[in-house]
């Protein structure tokens, strides 16, 4: 595959993850802060983002598997990964997020379960994604392209 | 045209205080990160801190309050406090009270962002004197719109905006 083949499968790549509403328009504007000043700075929020999650994900399970659960820990907990979420543009993350809010305030730990499950789902899902377009973009520069610009 | 020596003070005051300087203030790493960058990117220097005690800390006020203010001046300007609403242990609600309370860092424009939209919470900051309440996250037409607003700020007040500590 050449460049500019490679460059197109990105541009497509992109616009179908915001069409199936993995990314939202937050993902664009940390694309628009990357810069020559700061090359890597949509894979390091990234990073942060999937370490973040992956921690509070843990967190989750533990906190939901208490013979008491502590609901405002919960609470605490989804409020987070809500945020961080909401800060790289990861919408249905994000989204699913808003529902576990729901059900912490409910205090039911079945629908938290549910909730986790889902969000578990969704974050890995957007993860692969992601390490998928950060691929394309690497081997495009490999090849000694550059990122199409995003608009 | 003659300058006159107090306009000639002001002008060499002004070229070298250029660069506006925020304290950002949020619990959330990834949010520290991005504040700075989009600070950054509008050529605004960006100090973080990750609670409100540290916030209190750096502005002079985490320690005993009747410092003699002849003893410390850390000559350090803020021009815009950003602070989460939400954070453990003490919320931007607490941190800007206990700006407003101060003598010292009172004036420095406090900003409160947050991810929920609630009217209760935005009316009571704005109550207790936050320039202004935006949703999260942060975009860089919220950062323009700050920018506009510290120069106008300092250009009125620019004394009352450094840390004596």
């Amino acid at each position: 595959m050449d460049v500019s083949q490679m460059q197109r499968q990105l541009v497509d790549y992109t616009a179908s993850l915001f069409r199936e509403g993995f990314l939202d328009d937050q993902f664009t504007q940390l694309q628009q802060l990357q810069d020559e000043s700061n090359p890597d700075f949509v894979i390091e929020v990234v990073s942060l983002f999937f370490e973040d999650s992956e921690r509070l994900v843990n967190d989750l399970g533990r906190a939901l598997n208490q013979p008491i659960v502590d609901f405002k820990k919960v609470d605490a907990h989804v409020h987070q990964l809500k945020g961080s979420s909401s800060s790289i543009g990861a919408e249905r993350v994000k989204n699913s997020c808003i529902a576990f809010r729901n059900f912490c305030e409910e205090q039911n730990t079945e629908g938290c379960l549910r909730c986790l499950q889902q969000v578990k789902q969704e974050y890995f899902l957007v993860k692969n994604k992601l390490e998928s377009l950060f691929r394309l973009e690497q081997q495009i520069l490999a090849a000694g392209g550059s990122i199409p610009l995003v608009e | 045209m003659a300058i006159t020596s107090s306009s000639a003070i002001d002008m060499v005051e002004y070229c070298g205080e250029d660069e506006l300087h925020v304290l950002a203030v949020d619990d959330s790493l990834i949010d520290r990160k991005l504040m700075e960058t989009l600070l950054k990117k509008s050529a605004i220097k960006v100090t973080t801190a990750e609670n409100g005690q540290r916030a209190l800390e750096y502005l002079g006020l985490g320690g005993c309050e009747n410092h003699d203010p002849a003893l410390t001046s850390s000559g350090v300007k803020v021009n815009l406090i950003i602070t989460d609403y939400s954070m453990p242990g003490m919320t931007g609600y607490e941190l800007l009270k206990k700006i407003k309370e101060s003598s010292t860092v009172k004036e420095i424009p406090v900003v409160i962002v947050s991810s929920e939209n609630i009217p209760t919470r935005i009316n009571q900051c704005l109550e207790e004197g936050a320039q202004e309440f935006i949703l999260k996250p942060l975009q860089q037409s919220d950062v323009k719109n700050l920018r506009c607003q510290m120069m106008k700020i300092n250009k009125s007040c620019s004394g009352r905006l450094y840390l004596g500590r």
